[in-house]
């Protein structure tokens, strides 16, 4: 059923001169090569047909490809979850939109005890390709259950992927890649940068589904981050490099599973680290990220791993999120509580 | 063929409401009812088969329950006393559609033709399903309530989707219509015109609690109306009936005409599970008086009346049904065999590092003895 590519697509592919492109239009022309290389690719989910989604990231898609491929849903989540599996049990490619972080929540039964299970339930014999995209995260003064970071709820099941790109190249790349996954593929967008651009040409060529990349290397502390505080990470490494010190960021891409070789390799070397997540810390996945790397490279270690997280308080209201998220200088002040005398 | 879209019509013109009664085919006295609203008769090889079926099922079904008292199943969720929904409901299908079960719906999916040993590995606790759903076309047993609703709503959509003519039978109890799940399904489903049937077995308890205590809703049936869809109230005790709905049911959805929902009353027999104490809420006059509207008893006064069935005949059945408890015997008294490499063989197409990491310290613990 996969049909060959427009040519307007292997254009994208082989010949298009690098351009400014925002998040949003990166994950856009995804979802609509995807939709153009696979028949068996749906879209669906609130408002992603006529609107083109909240945030637009549907744009188009249904005057292209027709109501039988991108189409509203009745208002449920735990209904487009439920009947995306269905869809995929029975060989279609259901790739669906959660409209926000927090809306996400009535499908929580489907996605641990069906989504995450089902492959395993039946030994590998139901596989289920099905690719839910959620705007996560805060930083656009958006009112309460706009803004969670719902990543580790996601992360702490097995069966599931958890991805989130932290550029507009990457978006297109991981999207198109979860796409084509045979596992069940969470697709976190962090909100805050879909307006963000980046000159690139965009591909699925680059690191695979499941690895971590070096956004910026440094010999000094290595900075971990994911979608969008990915950033605001560099724009910490940047304004270090003025304190003298020489800071790597790691932007994880894949939440689940875990690149420990690229991760471990990199603390490894510089001996340092701290994790930079929005979501509060207790509890949270920079816990994870501490633990495995202080298991794996704790002789190698100068200083304990640190998190810069969120409060441990429900996400504040948009006069006071940036009390709550983390930014460079809070980031900073991490590194700079890194034992740095100790050798002096 | 039977229908109720082109005969006279069970659910009314500018009604989706179902009828005040439950719809009956054979009274509870096995003698021809006097209402059939637009059920019709299946033809006798059905009503044959339909009793030959359920006589194995509630051999299977007893066979399992003493399995359970030997430890050699984990748990067994009875459908004694449902026995014309799990048959005839199941025998309506045809071969390309699909069966969503329940965990009460084992004798359903032996009859849908799954291995007893494959149908028995979730309740042996071997694995948590047994079988290859796209063999047989049944979806693994749902131990959530009302989840499988969504599941069957999408696979049948998707079929709708791809022209292909197949139609998705869900089963759920009478305390699964109060999960959100089932009002979802029956929504999306309506608004998608998907051909599935829900088929829900109002067995009178959800574990302890009495249908009153469920829903202030007259029925169940009269549900689907808020979604659009047609509704049928039936005896769930009546084979006949309970083949008649289903099938016109599938027909209808084969037809491009969208979902059923039907609700048949019927009860459950015996306690939630082997662990459950039901004479905690629940009056033994209550169970008598069920047992004497058997499912099983009905059709076989029908058939016998009708000339259909003899002694010699019932005999017969019962000694298949008896061969096939002594194979379900056989198999389960067997060793369990389980494999360790389950475990990390398919929570993903292909295990992690991490996961292949852990496999590796399981089977250094297991080489140690320390498991």
């Amino acid at each position: 059923m996969t049909a060959t590519l427009s040519a307007a697509e292997q254009t994208r592919h082989d010949d298009q001169a690098a351009a400014p492109v925002t998040m949003a239009a990166a994950l856009n022309a995804a979802l609509a090569d995807s939709l153009a290389a696979d028949e068996r690719v749906l879209v669906f989910g609130e408002d992603v047909g006529a609107l083109g989604g909240v945030f637009r990231i549907t744009d188009g898609l249904t005057t292209r490809f027709s109501e039988h491929r991108v189409f509203d849903t009745p208002l449920a989540e735990s209904g487009i979850i439920g009947t995306a599996i269905g869809m995929a049990m029975n060989g279609l490619v259901p790739v669906v939109e959660m409209q926000f972080d927090a809306f996400a929540y009535p499908a929580f039964e489907q996605f641990t005890s069906h989504l995450a299970k089902l492959r395993n339930r039946t030994r590998g014999r139901v596989a289920l390709p099905v690719v839910v995209r959620i705007p996560f995260g805060g930083g656009i003064g958006g009112v309460e259950h706009h803004c969670d970071s719902s990543e580790a709820y996601y992360a702490h099941t097995a069966g599931l992927r958890v991805v989130t790109p932290g550029t507009p190249a990457d978006a297109y790349r991981l999207l198109r890649q979860s796409i084509s996954c045979p596992d069940p593929v969470i697709f976190l967008e962090p909100k805050r940068r879909y307006w963000s651009k980046e000159t690139a040409v965009l591909t699925t060529e680059g690191p695979a589904i499941d690895q971590a990349v070096v956004r910026r290397p440094g010999q000094d502390v290595t900075l971990i981050a994911y979608g969008g505080m990915v950033a605001t990470a560099l724009e910490a490494a940047e304004a270090a490099a003025g304190e003298q010190w020489d800071v790597e960021v790691i932007d994880l891409r894949s939440l689940s599973p875990f690149d420990d070789e690229t991760l471990v390799e990199s603390v490894r070397r510089t001996g340092r680290a701290v994790v930079v997540h929005e979501a509060p810390g207790f509890a949270g996945y920079g816990a994870e990220v501490a633990a495995r790397l202080t298991e794996q490279c704790f002789h190698y270690l100068e200083a304990p791993i640190l998190r810069v997280t969120g409060l441990d308080v429900p996400y504040p209201p948009p006069h006071l999120e940036h009390l709550h998220l983390p930014n460079a200088d809070r980031i900073l002040d991490a590194i700079a509580r890194l034992q740095w005398d100790d050798h002096a | 063929m039977t229908t109720f879209a082109d005969t006279e019509p069970a659910v009314s013109a500018g009604s989706l409401l179902p009828s005040a009664t439950p719809l009956q085919l054979i009274d509870a006295d096995g003698r021809p009812a006097e209402n059939p609203g637009g059920l019709s008769l299946p033809e006798q090889g059905i009503l044959l088969e339909l009793y030959r079926r359920m006589v194995i099922g509630r051999r299977f079904d007893s066979q399992a329950t003493a399995l359970t008292k030997q430890g050699r199943l984990a748990v067994y969720p009875s459908s004694r006393g449902q026995d014309a929904c799990q048959v005839g409901s199941t025998l309506a299908l045809r071969s390309h559609d699909w069966l969503f079960p329940t965990y009460r719906d084992s004798v359903a999916i032996i009859t849908r033709g799954v291995e007893p040993a494959e149908a028995l590995s979730l309740l042996r606790g071997d694995w948590h399903c047994g079988y290859d759903p796209y063999q047989y076309r049944v979806a693994p047993q749902c131990t959530p309530l009302a989840t499988n609703t969504l599941h069957a709503v999408g696979l049948a959509h998707a079929a709708s989707l791809k022209n292909e003519d197949v139609v998705a039978l869900v089963l759920l109890g009478d305390g699964a219509t109060s999960e959100g799940d089932t009002h979802e399904a029956l929504n999306f489903s309506g608004v998608w015109k998907a051909p599935v049937v829900f088929l829900v077995q109002n067995n009178g308890y959800a574990i302890s609690v009495p249908l009153a205590k469920q829903t202030a809703a007259s029925t169940l049936a009269a549900k689907g109306i808020g979604y659009g869809v047609p509704s049928l109230l039936i005896d769930g005790n009546d084979a006949a009936a309970v083949y008649s709905a289903v099938s016109a049911s599938v027909e209808r959805a084969a037809r491009g005409q969208g979902p059923t929902l039907i609700e048949a009353i019927t009860y459950r027999v015996e306690a939630h599970t082997n662990a459950d104490d039901a004479t905690r809420y629940r009056a033994s006059d209550e169970v008598q008086a069920w047992l004497a509207r058997d499912p099983i008893t009905r059709l076989e006064t029908y058939l016998k009346a009708a000339g259909l069935l003899d002694e010699q005949a019932i005999t017969r059945r019962a000694a298949e049904a008896e061969q096939f408890a002594e194979r379900v015997r056989d198999l389960m008294n067997g060793t369990v065999d389980v494999n360790p490499g389950d475990l990390f063989d398919h929570v993903y197409a292909q295990p992690t590092a991490a996961l292949e990491q852990q496999r590796a310290a399981l089977l250094a613990e297991m080489e140690d003895g320390a498991r």
